[in-house]
């Protein structure tokens, strides 16, 4: 799920959300966008399906919207700040959100938070070069 | 003449607006996170701003992916909390200073910094968490706010360089403005954090701390990092400590800091706060 050949592509288990995630994700986003709208939340979680097929967005994208499967939304143009207003509608802490994008639960998440967070020794490069060791 | 006196930083993390709506702020458990924003809430008292001009991003509220201004200055007489996504806070409306935001962005503009204009929209945490650490639960705000968004949510952001200038033409901007206004500018935003993939919950207590120490007097080295080096190293959302530096630009270049909080983790996030006061010196 890297951004290939840009200066940022060498950085493990991130995805720059850039021009061309933004626009693979434009409706996708858009989408998120509305549930801010009480209104269209309820709208939403009355009939998920129907609600996604109002907006111009790809099978891929309806189908990760209704298994909440982040680190897919992610993959197809979803920016964090949008895809998290899918989870404050269901009542999901950002935390627990964003967990679900690591290969921890959502406890153990929390812990390695509470213990400092995750290291970034061995975290900046995809394969570790000379310049991780210069750091 | 109006004056730039004091500059603040502090991360804005939504969990600390919910702890302080939930009426939980003085509860043990986050004591380590709100017993570092006593001395500030006892000093802004003393200091009394007229005027704030708030340094923050704007995380998919008044701004979706349709119109993404990279720097955009709050015009307007007043600014509703947002809804964002689950009610929107419940904190005092936020009052403008219209007056001053047009000066500001006049000289702006003139100065080649090409600002998007607003007159209305509403403000989501990144404002108003800020506002509610210093000044805590009030039913008003004890001073104007002139926001400022930066956009950190699309790549790229403005760079750090950038962000150091502008803060310099607000401070020319100000120091023109005639009527005695005391005029302080908060950046907000980080510390490290990185809110999505297999490297989320990064924090890298090293590079924040560097930070903190560079920011009083070797800012124009933090100028120079760009956008790949802070998501490399402090996370994807570790890139929005550009803020900081247009409150460090728009200060006197020397400054005193005369308090320093950091604590990890809040939620995803580390959190950093400091306070900067003008040392005056003729000719700066």
């Amino acid at each position: 799920m890297n951004n290939n050949n840009k200066p940022y592509s060498d950085i493990p288990g991130t995805t720059v959300f850039d021009g061309d995630m933004a626009r693979i994700g434009f409706h996708l986003n858009q989408f998120c966008m509305s549930l801010m709208q009480e209104s269209n939340r309820t709208a939403f979680k009355q009939n998920e399906r129907a609600y996604l097929d109002k907006w111009p967005m790809t099978e891929a994208q309806k189908s990760a919207v209704i298994a909440r499967d982040f680190s897919q939304l992610i993959a197809l143009g979803g920016n964090i700040y949008y895809l998290v207003k899918i989870s404050s509608s269901d009542g999901l802490s950002v935390a627990a959100a964003v967990s679900t994008m690591t290969d921890l639960s959502v406890d153990e998440y929390i812990d390695m938070m509470r213990r400092g967070g995750r290291s970034p020794e061995g975290n900046r490069y995809v394969v570790n070069k000379t310049s991780e060791e210069k750091q | 003449m109006a004056k730039i006196t004091c500059g603040l930083g502090t991360s804005h993390i939504p969990l600390l607006g919910h702890i302080i709506d939930k009426g939980d702020s003085g509860d043990e458990k986050w004591a380590p996170i709100f017993d570092g924003y006593q001395f500030t809430k006892k000093w802004i008292r003393e200091q009394k701003p007229d005027v704030v001009v708030l340094v923050y991003n704007d995380h998919a509220t008044a701004f979706d992916m349709k119109v993404i201004p990279t720097f955009a200055i709050g015009c307007g007489e007043e600014y509703h909390p947002a809804d964002e996504g689950y009610g929107a806070r419940p904190v005092p409306t936020v009052k403008g200073a219209p007056k001053l935001a047009w000066h500001i962005t006049e000289s702006l503009i003139k100065q080649g910094f090409d600002m998007t204009i607003v007159n209305e929209m509403d403000v989501d945490h990144g404002l108003t968490v800020p506002l509610s650490m210093v000044f805590g639960e009030v039913e008003e705000w004890p001073c104007q706010v002139i926001p400022l968004a930066v956009n950190t949510v699309v790549y790229p952001a403005p760079t750090g360089d950038r962000c150091l200038a502008l803060g310099k033409a607000i401070r020319a901007a100000v120091e023109q403005f005639p009527e005695d206004l005391n005029v302080q500018v908060w950046g907000t935003g980080g510390m490290s954090h990185q809110l999505l993939g297999e490297r989320a919950g990064l924090i890298n207590q090293e590079w924040d701390l560097a930070f903190l120490d560079d920011l009083k007097s070797d800012y124009e080295k933090l100028g120079a990092i760009s956008q790949v080096e802070y998501i490399r190293e402090s996370g994807t959302e570790g890139s929005e400590m550009v803020m900081w530096l247009i409150m460090r630009g728009a200060l006197n270049h020397e400054v005193n800091e005369i308090h320093r909080h950091y604590h990890v983790p809040v939620s995803n996030t580390a959190l950093g706060h400091l306070i900067y006061e003008n040392v005056d010196k003729k000719g700066e």
